[in-house]
This record gives structure tokens, sequence and C-alpha cells, in this order.
């Protein structure tokens, strides 16, 4: 038994006011893997994030992590399991403190106060922002925010860490920091970005999402090289795989 | 250029000073919201030409922002700010209540303006009081007292989540009317025609945000209880504090000390 697969099978999604946000998306991914999903903007990307941890129902299809489908009355356990970062830092953390913004997930697990001290102090540790736990978390820097928030996701504990443009609105340093503390990790990760050359480091394989359905699964770096599937999704070769324009006009 | 979230209740700052350390933070929140809720009810039911029978009562907000270790001349800014609301108030009183109360030298002194610095007084104390109590104690502390207290839980919820709404809605408020005033160029106030539509948009950018904060809150096991790392516990120093101020209040509601004071010092002197 394994808690750190996602499976999704025929995915069927359609917003209230008639928007297609999923239009039958299946894959599988297994234990530790890391998954670049990318796409153009509306491809469904953030519509598939949610139906993994079950903020989104699909009307058909059915989503499962580790050995279970998901349904509502298995929805607490799953979302323990599913740590999700959001893509906005300041929707994430809402409580006064750093230090009580991560000590929430747990706190709401029912872990005892001494506990909950330790993991939320090895969390802050690993994301290497131990010395902000006292300070509020909206006067923080952005790349701050983003640690922070994995933070409040890694102390959970979760089997699956599932991201939402981690690298927006990063400057460069900060994005290096954050893809090697990316690299760090162990979990199963599922990483929705428009940032390709952060998907060719991370994640060894890609799911490129267009108009609602999946457009391509495969190793990312043979995705990468199909100039003619890029441009059917509105993506772009990243630049790493490019001519240098300076050397090589 | 006016800037919303500067003028606004500051209470990201106000959470600031609530993560400090001091005798008074480290107080039972129960115990401070009790004695605070104390003060207030023994200030506000003075008659309403009470003066010198008011003043003692400033030892309580003395005594509080010296053992915290709050900034004085913050809270003090404050409560002057929320003042005017009270002058506006008052401001009617001396015009309607002319009767002649007593004599200051040649000065006749009316009701009115009695009443009037009456109200300005408890207003003073009130705030003052109530900010201490906020910024010593932080508002989910506070909120999560309130349930210990037996406030109903929707009730608390409700309250924690104005507060959250509050500190997203300058924030976005603050970036529109910014985006406005960009390219408003000299068109002076905002008039109906921009305004409306831009606080609709601004209840639907708002409830979009908090639906993610929601969501981000579910994530992580939000059952609708509110859980603050500490251990709320009355100890002895809880019970001194709150039975020793209440004392104090309600000695200090039926004895008018200033008055005794002065007729102890005529009686020595002569």
């Amino acid at each position: 038994m394994s808690h750190h697969i996602v499976e999704a099978r025929d995915l069927h999604f359609t917003y209230p006011d008639g928007t297609v946000g999923l239009d039958g998306v299946s894959f599988r991914i297994s234990h530790g893997e890391s998954v670049a999903l990318v796409g153009e903007n509306g491809a469904g990307k953030s519509t598939l994030l949610l139906h993994l941890n079950g903020y989104l129902t699909a009307y058909q299809g059915t989503v499962r992590i580790g050995d279970y489908a998901l349904t509502p009355r298995n929805l607490n356990a799953v979302r323990r399991s599913v740590g999700m970062v959001f893509q906005n830092p300041d929707d994430q953390l809402f409580m006064p403190t750093v230090f009580d913004d991560v000590a929430f997930g747990p706190l709401n697990l029912g872990l005892a106060r001494d506990e909950v001290e330790r993991v939320v102090s090895r969390a802050l540790a690993t994301v290497g922002v131990a010395h902000l736990a006292k300070r509020p978390p909206y006067k923080l820097s952005q790349g701050e925010k983003r640690s922070v928030s994995i933070a409040t996701v890694l102390v959970m504990s979760p089997d699956i860490l599932v991201m939402d443009e981690p690298t927006s609105s990063l400057d460069p340093r900060s994005r290096r920091r954050l893809i090697e503390l990316l690299k760090t990790f162990r979990h199963t990760k599922i990483i929705a970005t428009h940032d390709l050359d952060m998907a060719l480091d991370l994640c060894e394989r890609t799911i490129i999402l267009h108009e609602g359905r999946v457009a391509a699964d495969g190793p990312t770096r043979k995705l990468f090289q199909d100039e003619a599937l890029l441009q059917r999704c509105s993506l772009e070769k990243p630049l790493r795989m490019l001519q240098c324009p300076v050397c090589a006009p | 250029m006016n800037n919303i979230g500067t003028n606004a209740f500051d209470i990201g700052y106000l959470d600031t000073l609530a993560g400090a350390d001091s005798p008074v933070h480290r107080l039972d929140p129960r115990a401070k919201l009790l004695t605070t809720a104390a003060f207030i009810v023994s200030v506000v039911s003075f008659d309403k030409y009470a003066l010198s029978g008011l003043t003692p009562f400033f030892i309580y907000p003395a005594v509080l922002l010296a053992l915290s270790g709050l900034p004085v001349r913050y809270v003090l800014r404050k409560a002057a700010m929320v003042s005017l609301f009270a002058v506006l108030i008052a401001m009617f009183n001396p015009l309607l209540d002319r009767d002649i109360l007593f004599h200051l030298g040649p000065i006749g002194i009316t009701g009115g303006w009695v009443s009037f610095v009456s109200i300005l007084i408890r207003l003073l104390l009130t705030v003052t009081a109530a900010f201490i109590l906020i910024a010593s104690t932080g508002f989910n502390a506070l909120c999560e007292s309130l349930r210990e207290l037996g406030v109903p839980r929707p009730f608390v919820v409700q309250l924690l989540f104005f507060y959250r709404y509050l500190f997203v809605l300058t924030d976005e408020a603050e970036r529109l009317v910014r985006a406005w005033s960009l390219r408003a160029f000299n068109a002076g106030a905002m008039r109906g025609k921009v305004f409306i539509p831009l606080i609709g948009h601004l209840l639907l950018r708002t409830l979009d945000r908090a639906e993610r904060i929601y969501r981000a809150m579910l994530s992580r096991g939000f059952d609708g209880h509110f859980r603050i790392m500490r251990t709320l516990r009355i100890r002895s120093g809880e019970i001194v504090f709150l039975a020793g101020w209440i004392l104090l209040f309600v000695f200090l509601r039926c004895v008018n000390v200033p008055v005794k004071l002065g007729a102890l010092l005529r009686g020595v002197s002569p």
C-alpha cells in the first residue's frame, strides 16, 4: 500500500458559468515522481490541482490518492497527505505571526502543544526561515513568504506536494534557492508552472494540458524538444534549450 | 495622496505589538477581557456631569501602559483619532444645556461644557483601555477567550473573519484607489459614477480572495475552530489582577477620591 500515488481517471469538470475546465483528463503519478504540469493560461492547470485536494469535484471521473478514490468521507485524510502550496502566499498566510501560521495545521490535527512547537521549528528550519518565526507574514519579502507557505504545508508531513506556480514573482536568486530546496524533498511532487526552465531542473516528467485535455505526457526533455507540440499549446522551448543568439546567431 | 492602508485601524501593527512579551502580555486573555469590561462599565456608569470622580480611573491605562511596554505615544495618538468622533457626538451639549453649574472666578461654567468634557474623558479612558487590551493580547487570542467565556462559536468565528476581511479589504481598496488615481489626474474627489462600480469590483475581488483563503485553511484541516498556541490558564496572578482591579474600580466608583482628598486637606489645614 502506498499513499504517494496520484491517479486521475477521465476527469470532466465544467464551471457553473459554462466554462469547460477539464475535458477528460487521465494520468497516473507514482511514488516519488516529480511531475511538471504546464499549459497556456486557462488550460486547466489550477482547476486540475483543485481536484487533487477535493475542493472541486468532477462530475465525471475519479481521483485516487494512494489506494483510495477521493470521496467526501476521506477528504480530511486526503488533505493531510496532499500538501497544497497556493500561488499567492498572501492567501496562504492568514495568521498573525509566521509561527502561528505554520502551527495552524498541526493544531488542527490535534497535536500536543510541545509537539507542535517541535514540528513547527523543524519545518521552519528546513526551509531556512527559523529566524522569522515571530514576524507577521505580510511584512515578509515575496521569497520569504513563499518559503513560509511551503513550511506551512511541510509541517503536516504530507506524502504529496502540490504547488501552483511556486517560482512566480520571485527574484532570480530566491527562485534558484527555491529550486535547490525543492530538489532536496523526497515527496511526490506535482508542480503547475509556466517556468519551463524550472521544470527541466526539477521534473523528469511533464504533463502538458491544452484546453482541458492532456496534450502530452512524457519525459520533460523529450516533450520540450517537440516544437510543433509546444507551439500548438502556446508554449515556448525553455531558454536553456535554445541556441545562444550571441554565439550562434 | 491619502493612504487607506496607513490610516485604517493599523491591524498589522496591533498584531505586532501583541507579539511582544511583558507581564501584561503573559496574563490570560480572559482576565484582561473581564477587567477591561469592568473598567468600561464603571467609567460609563457615572452621571453625566461627573468629572472629578472619573480622573482617578486614569490609573488603570497608565499602569497597564507602563507594565506592558506598549508605545505610549502610538496608543495616545490612536485614542486621539477616535476622540474626534466624541467631539462630534458631544459638541451640541454646550449649546443645549446652558444652566450654570458652578463659577470659576468670574466665569460661569454651564452644564453643557461639563458634560462635554466628561464625554471626552470617558471616551479617552475606554478607548485607551480597549486599545491596550487588543495590543497586549492579539485579536485571535481575544476571540479564543471570548469563546472560552461562553460566547457562541458562530459569533466568534464571524468576528475572526471580519478581522481578516478588514485587512484584506483595505489592501485591495488601496490598490484600486491607487490605480484610479494614477489615471484620474486632477479629477479631485471620486464621483459616484466611478465610486459605485469600484465598490462592486472590490466586493467581487474580496469574495474571490476569501474563497482562496478558505481553501488554504481547509487544506490545513480548518474545522471552524481557531486554535492558538497558548494554553489558557487562570493562575493566582490572573485572580489577583482581576480581583484587585475590580475592587479598585468599585471603590473609585463609590468614593469620589479627589473630593474626599480635598476635604481632608482642607480639614487638616484650616
